[in-house]
């Protein structure tokens, strides 16, 4: 009986209460809609960073890791990647040259790192063959093709069809240099990815620089579902132990680090609401718990102990609590799960958010997880909050309490 | 035998210049189904006794003892426990729970005792039926005069099977028709059932229905007659 009369307690003043419950409902739905938001833009920017720039799972000498020098190659690179490309789970394959050098076009130069690919395999690892601005993802027959970010192509003042010139050394760190034709200019959502990486076939590329055959510097591997990365590393180390197998959140921990972070500054934030409520709540629980001296005193003195007391008003607290909580967990999801396939428009942000490889379109993204922690949370702040209002209470002489009108 | 003795009770508040003797070194006993009446002007001490004989305002001296228990020596959970087990208590001001049915309030206590649902149900059926609001079981405090209030107050203090009940002024805030039915009830069960009450009150109607009238005046007994 005293849930029920907790329960109804809480409507005894139903102006108060649904004055603090539509607060509560107000700060929550907001908080999960921001999680949604900033979970959609994080899972999107990391989405986007394998799908357009790591791949999965990439496979190096590791020699290569810290020198990038063009020796450091890795052999037998067609049987490896024959094997990996059996694997189960595996979606695709890719073996690339990895160079770091010059482009130069007719008015200015850029460092830029040159990825040597085998344009059809490229396809199974990357999307890099759907982010045209401009031009085609290479030609049949025609030699020394270049794929660049758009950022290039401004920095660099080339068009579809210019030329530039590609400068590298080679195998035996011997100067040499090669003409390649724009034939494609990309667009990511990363901006610092577009002006800094360029693609060309891996075949013109092997012509300058006289890698031997068989040999590349990087296997990149995508995998089938997110989660499959960490099984398909291990059984890749086993492929090849000599190697260095990482997976993209060792490739790029930013990417990792930037989710955690996102992940804590929601908590955080959500944190900040409930405690702005807890305020609230703290407050009309004392009102509460004044207007009521009388009842309180008369309860302690027909025989309901101090527990019993605390407990009617802790339950109270929490029913105050958890009823905006619940509908506002509620209310935040349904609207975050409408703009999960539906997108917002962030164009006018765009050349901030894709300068930290944020797409402009946002999808959210709202997983059990966090509406299951934020309505622990806001259980949590009902008990908080019903701690002093209790204590209040049971500081009640019965006698007194019985005097007050 | 009795069931109450209270012995050199006093009760001294601070007041702003000198103490105040609310209650002034009282002796009295009271037995198993009296029906007695406390009265006295205002400020003579009258609910500052019963609320030190119910357990509910500590004295500075003296003693309580109720089926040789000496109440006030009991730690203040033990205290609660006895008053819920053993003391009913009727209200000037009725103090029923407005977001509870008349049944409610009175199988509240009873849920506090840990009793079953099914002896909860009965008793609190027979019980509202001899105060006679058998037909009123499901309405809330708001939707019942004020005498039907207060004897849903009187069937919620006999719920607990207490050994006497003491009642503050109960009929303070009633007219004289509720007064008199509330009074008959009252004396029906004293009779009836031989239920002990203790009533403070200035009101002679219920004088005239007491069997035992003890005076108060500053805080010291003046006379204790009975009928």
């Amino acid at each position: 009986m005293i849930v029920s009369l907790a329960w109804r307690n809480v409507w005894r003043s139903k102006l108060r209460s649904a004055v603090i419950i539509l607060a509560t409902i107000l700060g929550i739905c907001a908080g999960i809609f921001s999680a949604a938001f900033y979970k959609g833009m994080t899972d999107s920017r990391i989405e986007k960073a394998i799908m357009n720039e790591l791949s999965h799972v990439q496979i190096h000498n590791p020699e290569f890791i810290n020198s990038n020098e063009i020796h450091d190659y890795i052999s037998n690179a067609d049987e490896l990647k024959r094997k990996i490309s059996l694997l189960p789970s595996v979606a695709g394959v890719s073996n690339r040259y990895v160079i770091y050098s010059m482009v130069s076009s007719a008015e200015t130069g850029a460092g830029v790192k040159i990825l040597g690919i085998d344009p059809e395999a490229e396809k199974q690892t990357t999307r890099l063959y759907t982010q045209l601005l401009e031009g085609d993802y290479f030609k049949e027959k025609r030699k020394n093709q270049v794929l660049i970010g758009h950022k290039l192509a401004d920095k660099l003042k080339v068009k579809l069809n210019s030329k530039v010139v590609i400068t590298l050394l080679d195998v035996d760190n011997n100067i040499t240099y090669g003409a390649f034709r724009v034939v494609g200019i990309y667009k990511t959502a990363n901006s610092g990815f577009d002006e800094s990486n360029i693609f060309v076939r891996k075949s013109d590329l092997s012509k300058l620089i006289n890698l031997p055959p068989d040999v590349c510097h990087e296997i990149a591997v995508l995998a089938q579902k997110n989660d499959e990365v960490e099984g398909i590393k291990s059984k890749i180390e086993e492929i090849v132990p000599n190697l260095k197998v990482m997976s993209w959140l060792e490739l790029s921990p930013e990417v990792r680090y930037m989710a955690e972070a996102m992940d804590l500054m929601m908590y955080i934030f959500i944190g900040i609401i409930l405690l702005a409520l807890l305020f609230g709540i703290v407050n009309t629980m004392l009102m509460v718990v004044l207007e009521r001296t009388k009842e309180i005193g008369m309860l302690m003195a027909v025989g309901m102990n101090k527990q019993k007391i605390f407990l009617m008003i802790l339950l109270e607290t929490v029913f105050l609590s958890l009823t905006g909580g619940v509908i506002g967990v509620a209310l935040g999801a349904l609207i975050s799960k409408h703009f999960e396939t539906t997108p917002i428009d962030l164009s006018s942000w765009m050349e901030g958010l894709s300068g930290m490889g944020f797409d402009t379109l946002i999808y959210t993204s709202v997983e059990w997880p966090i509406l299951i922690n934020v309505t622990i949370m806001v259980l949590i702040t009902g008990v908080i909050s019903a701690l002093y209002p209790a204590y209040k209470a049971l500081q009640n002489d019965p006698s007194e309490a019985l005097r007050t009108e | 035998m009795s069931i109450i003795k209270v012995n050199k009770l006093s009760k001294i508040y601070d007041g702003a210049e000198i103490p105040v003797r609310a209650v002034d070194g009282v002796d009295l006993a009271f037995e198993q189904g009296e029906f007695t009446a406390v009265v006295g002007p205002s400020g003579s001490g009258k609910t500052t006794f019963l609320n030190a004989v119910g357990g509910l305002d500590r004295p500075t001296s003296g003693e309580v003892i109720i089926d040789d228990v000496d109440i006030w020596q009991l730690s203040g959970r033990k205290l609660i426990d006895f008053r819920l087990h053993n003391i009913g208590f009727v209200f000037q001001a009725y103090n029923l729970i407005p977001v509870m049915t008349a049944k409610e309030n009175v199988e509240f206590i009873m849920e506090l005792q840990g009793r079953s649902k099914e002896e909860r149900f009965d008793r609190t059926k027979s019980l509202l039926e001899a105060v006679g609001l058998g037909e009123r079981l499901n309405s809330r405090p708001n939707k019942l005069s004020g005498g039907q209030q207060q004897r849903v107050a009187v069937a919620r203090a006999l719920a607990s099977k207490p050994k006497f009940i003491l009642a503050d002024e109960p009929t303070a805030n009633l007219d004289s028709k509720s007064t008199e039915t509330l009074l008959d009830i009252m004396e029906t069960l004293n009779k009836e059932e031989n239920i002990t009450f203790i009533f403070s009150t200035h009101d002679a109607r219920v004088m005239k229905k007491a069997r035992r009238i003890v005076t108060m005046e500053d805080g010291k007994i003046l006379s204790d007659e009975r009928k």
